[in-house]
Order: C-alpha cells, then sequence, then structure tokens
C-alpha cells in the first residue's frame, strides 16, 4: 500500500541530492556545512519511522544549532545565472504558454487526484490529498522534462538553490510542531486559560466578546496555530461565559472565533509555514515581509469579527 | 505558571530577532524542564512530533520543477503574458487572484494554489511584471513589497474562504469540539456564519490593493504609450 512513508522516501532522496550537489560547490567555503545539514534532514525523512524518537529528537536539535550558529553557507550563483538567462530568452519564445503546463499540472492532479484516489484500495486513503500532491508533481515533472528536453539533474541542481536560499526556514515548521507538542505536555494552554478567566470582568457580554476574540488572535500568534488556541479559549471563555451564561450562540462563536484566531495567524512569525517559508521562497531579504504587507488587514478584519460577533452572537 | 517561559522566550527571542529555528528549540526544552520532564523525555517529545510533522516539508517536491520551468523561462513568460494585457496592474492582478483562491477555496478546492505551486512561478511574476509594464523598472525594495503582497493574498483568500467550505479541518475541529462539550450543531449551521467575515475580507484587502496600485502611480512616472493618448 502506499501510504505517507513512500513520500517520504521520494523527499528523503531529493534532499540527499541537494546535500551532494551541496558537497560539489567549491564556491561555497563552508560546503561541509550544508552538506550535513541537508543530509540530516534526508536522514529524518528516509528513517524517520524506524528511528527511536529519541535519536530523532537529537537530529532535529542538531539541525537547530547548526543553522543557529549561522555557519551555513551559500554558493556564489553569479555565473550560474549569466548562464541560465540566456536559455531562458530561448525556451520562452519557442513554447510560448505551454510553459504553463507542468506548472497548472500540480494543482490540477492534485485535485483530480483527491477525487479519484478515494477509494483506491492501494494507497493509505487518510492520506489521499499529499500523495496527490505528490502525485502532481511527479507528474508535471515528468512532462516538463520530456517537453523542456531538459535532463532532471539540472532540475535537481537548479532547485537547490532555492532550496539553500529557504535554508533553515524549511526546517521551522517541524521544530514549531514541536514546541507546540511540548506546550500541551507541559499545560501550557491550561496555564494561559485559567490566567484569561481570573482576569476577566464577567458582568459585561461586551468585554466578554472583545476577550474572547482577541484572545484567540493573541493566544494564536503566540502559538502559531488557530487550531491549538481554539480549544483553550474557547473553553475558557467561549462556553462558559458567551453560551452558558449569556446564551450565545454556539455556532457563530466557534465561527467567528476561528476566523478571529485566523486574523492572528496573519501577524505571527510563530505561523512558518504561512508567513516565514513564503517570504524565503520568494527570496525576500526582509523574512517579516509578508506579515507587514498582512497585518493591516489582520487588525481591521479582527475589528469586523468583533463587531459581528457582538452583534450576531446574542442574537440568533 | 513558570511553564509560560517557553512563551516568554518565543516572545523576547523574536523580538530580539535571534535564529528562529534556535529560539523555538530553546523555548522548547525549557517549556519541557519547567514542566517537570527530565531530558530525555524532552528530546524524544521533539523527535516524535518533528517525525510526525514530516508531511509540512513534502512542499519543497515542488522545487525540481520549478526550478526547471524557471530555468526555461517561466517567469519571462509569466511576464511576456501579461504584458499583452494593457489594463494589468500589479493590484488588478492580485485581487484577480484574490478572487479566484477565495472563491475556488470556499467550494473546498484548497489545493488550487498556495506559495510554492502558484505564487512563486505564476502570481508574484505576473504581478512584478504588470507594474514594470506600467511604470519602468522599479527599484529592488518595491519589487519586493510586490512579491511579499503577493504571498499575502495568497494566505487572506484562502484563510477567509475556506471555512465557508463544510468538510474543511477547521470547521470539523469546531464541530467535533462543540460535540465534546455535548453541544450539537451540524457543519452547514457553522460554515455560513463564515460568510460576512469572508466578504469583509475581500473588500478590506482589495481596497489595500487599490491603494498600493495608487501609491505605486504616484511614486513611479507612467510611460506613456504611443497608442495610448
Amino acid at each position: 500500500m502506499i501510504g505517507l512513508e513512500a513520500l517520504y522516501t521520494i523527499a528523503g532522496l531529493m534532499f540527499a541530492a541537494f546535500a551532494l550537489f551541496n558537497l560539489t560547490d567549491r564556491t561555497n567555503p563552508r560546503r561541509v556545512v550544508n552538506f550535513a545539514f541537508w543530509m540530516i534532514y534526508a536522514a529524518t525523512f528516509l528513517f524517520g519511522a524506524m528511528l527511536p524518537h529519541f535519536v530523532t529528537g537529537c537530529l532535529a536539535i542538531t539541525l537547530a544549532l547548526t543553522a543557529g550558529s549561522g555557519k551555513l553557507g551559500r554558493g556564489k550563483t553569479e555565473e550560474r545565472r549569466a548562464t541560465a538567462l540566456e536559455r531562458r530568452d530561448v525556451g520562452a519564445p519557442r513554447l510560448g504558454n505551454r510553459l504553463f503546463l507542468p506548472a497548472l499540472l500540480i494543482p490540477a492532479v492534485t485535485l483530480a487526484g483527491t477525487f479519484a484516489l478515494k477509494h483506491a484500495s492501494f494507497i493509505d486513503t487518510k492520506s489521499v490529498t499529499l500523495i496527490s500532491l505528490v502525485l502532481g508533481t511527479l507528474v508535471a515533472f515528468g512532462v516538463a522534462l520530456v517537453m523542456l528536453r531538459d535532463s532532471p539533474v539540472h532540475g535537481l541542481r537548479e532547485a537547490r538553490y532555492t532550496m539553500d536560499a529557504v535554508g533553515w526556514a524549511a526546517i521551522l515548521p517541524q521544530m514549531l510542531a514541536a514546541l507546540g507538542a511540548l506546550f500541551a505536555v507541559a499545560g501550557v494552554g491550561g496555564v494561559v486559560s485559567g490566567l484569561v478567566t481570573t482576569w476577566m470582568p464577567v458582568d459585561s457580554p461586551i468585554a466578554i466578546v472583545v476577550a474572547y476574540t482577541v484572545g484567540m488572535a493573541l493566544f494564536t500568534m503566540i502559538m502559531g496555530n488557530a487550531f491549538a488556541a481554539f480549544p483553550v479559549m474557547t473553553a475558557g471563555i467561549g462556553l462558559p461565559l458567551i453560551v452558558h451564561q449569556f446564551h450565545g450562540n454556539p455556532a457563530i462563536l466557534g465561527a467567528i472565533g476561528m476566523l478571529s484566531g485566523f486574523c492572528g495567524t496573519l501577524m505571527t512569525p510563530m505561523a512558518a509555514n504561512f508567513n516565514i517559508v513564503p517570504a524565503a521562497l520568494l527570496e525576500l531579504k526582509d523574512k517579516n515581509g509578508v506579515i507587514k504587507a498582512q497585518w493591516p488587514t489582520a487588525l481591521l478584519l479582527l475589528v469586523v469579527n468583533t463587531v459581528l460577533m457582538a452583534v450576531l452572537v446574542f442574537r440568533y | 505558571m513558570l511553564v509560560l517561559i517557553g512563551v516568554a522566550i518565543v516572545v523576547i527571542g523574536f523580538a530580539l530577532r535571534f535564529n528562529a529555528l534556535l529560539v523555538v528549540t530553546v523555548a522548547g526544552l525549557a517549556t519541557g524542564l519547567a514542566g517537570g520532564l527530565n531530558l530525555v523525555d524532552i528530546v524524544s517529545a521533539f523527535g516524535k512530533a518533528f517525525t510526525e510533522n514530516r508531511y509540512m516539508g513534502l512542499i519543497w517536491l515542488t522545487l525540481p520543477v520549478i526550478a526547471l520551468l524557471e530555468r526555461n523561462g517561466l517567469k519571462e513568460q509569466a511576464r511576456r503574458m501579461i504584458g499583452r494585457v494593457r489594463a494589468a496592474t500589479a493590484g488588478r492582478v492580485l485581487m484577480l487572484y484574490f478572487v479566484i483562491r477565495q472563491v475556488t477555496a470556499a467550494v473546498g478546492l484548497t489545493s488550487l494554489g498556495g506559495h510554492a505551486q502558484m505564487v512563486r512561478p505564476l502570481i508574484a511574476p505576473m504581478a512584478e511584471a504588470a507594474a514594470a509594464n506600467r511604470h519602468g523598472e522599479l527599484p529592488e525594495a518595491v519589487r519586493q513589497q510586490i512579491r511579499a503582497n503577493a504571498s499575502a493574498v495568497d494566505n487572506i483568500a484562502v484563510f477567509f474562504g475556506e471555512d465557508i467550505f463544510i468538510a474543511i479541518q477547521s470547521i470539523l475541529l469546531i464541530k467535533g469540539f462543540l460535540e465534546q462539550n455535548g453541544i450539537i450543531v451540524e457543519p452547514l449551521q457553522v460554515s455560513v456564519w463564515a460568510i460576512p467575515t469572508a466578504i469583509a475580507a475581500l473588500l478590506i484587502h482589495c481596497t489595500r490593493l487599490a491603494l498600493f496600485d495608487r501609491r505605486l502611480a504616484r511614486n513611479f512616472a507612467t510611460p506613456v504609450h504611443k497608442d495610448s493618448r
């Protein structure tokens, strides 16, 4: 049966290839550090299911220390760019808009696969979206190779430069998930909701609504994830005060509460896969560039959500 | 109270702009210690979460495809295509993507988009090219701002579109949580209440994009087209 482990093997092999390309890059004086970094990351993908969690944990912390020490280097890319530019100006006119085809195949196959493979017996149906995404990527890669008459080695080697530009930000979402897990084990959520409820003015419904929506946004900013904040804030304020004491509508509470959390997601570097990874992917100098483009909309929407909640939740 | 030390480390660490990966790791270690775990358990917790969340790294598999296409002129073609559309501006390109992304997310097609699949190869180059066609070569700082805006559109449109769909993870989480607390709601009852905020998000963000266009027009002269007077 095809499941997540098969996908992780493919990804692991790709990271291993990135590591090897780094090792042979003589323009990078720290190529050995880069090699070690991507090789360790590759190992967590290839052997993650077999290794004891303690060993994987040591590997993850090694990655963090390597990145944190600022020892990751970058190869020089000027020469590569000059030769690459030539090819671009030849390729684009020849193929025209057909160049878009492989790029659009990724979402198209992902979508088709999500529906078509839902009941297939040879795959793990729990992970059907991810399997479809990887399938779409492989199909697109194959079509691109045939259409462009290019070699897969070129694709991997070029991708390695982007991966090095992304660097440690690639690992951040997984480390944040680990932090979230430790928060959960240590009971951070309970302490926060305890603090919130002791400081709450419990007699004014409007004040409680404000505390709930703003609290959702703030706690999401700390956790980096509205899904982690939602149960804590809703159990602490939403249900006991808004629903039980003031008879608010729980469906409205849940919907708008979650959306208030999303406003927080837009404003925090802790939501790395939405905010920090794209900044790296688009080669922004400012890692907080995406957050800076988002925060005015996020704050206005938090006000909108608070007003909507105050108007709607007690009425329906 | 002591377990909140991790939260404090995160806030201070990010404020002082230390390496985020390092900050998060230290915060995790400190939280674990404050919570009374021993070091082996903490490191194991790291390993367990790291392993279980490997799916987050699968997005990088799209890089070789995109690298191959970019090597063969994908961005240049995106520019050429947008150059043929006289009415295109950076703001309008992003507004159109916002609407498409939000509407498709609202009917459950959240995978039709994303930073690696759509924004980096297609949307960001189109927005940049539309601005360059209007205002000539732009300074690097402005081009970075346009790219940041492209990513922001993807996030905002999907966040405030997907909750209208009844089978999305967050709606199921809300339903599940309320159920655990003895309140039964249908997914549709929850998801309709995401519609007002979705409309507000559309209006607010598209207004901001229009203002962004205005700012570009004010700061950078528009080259006059020969046949457009």
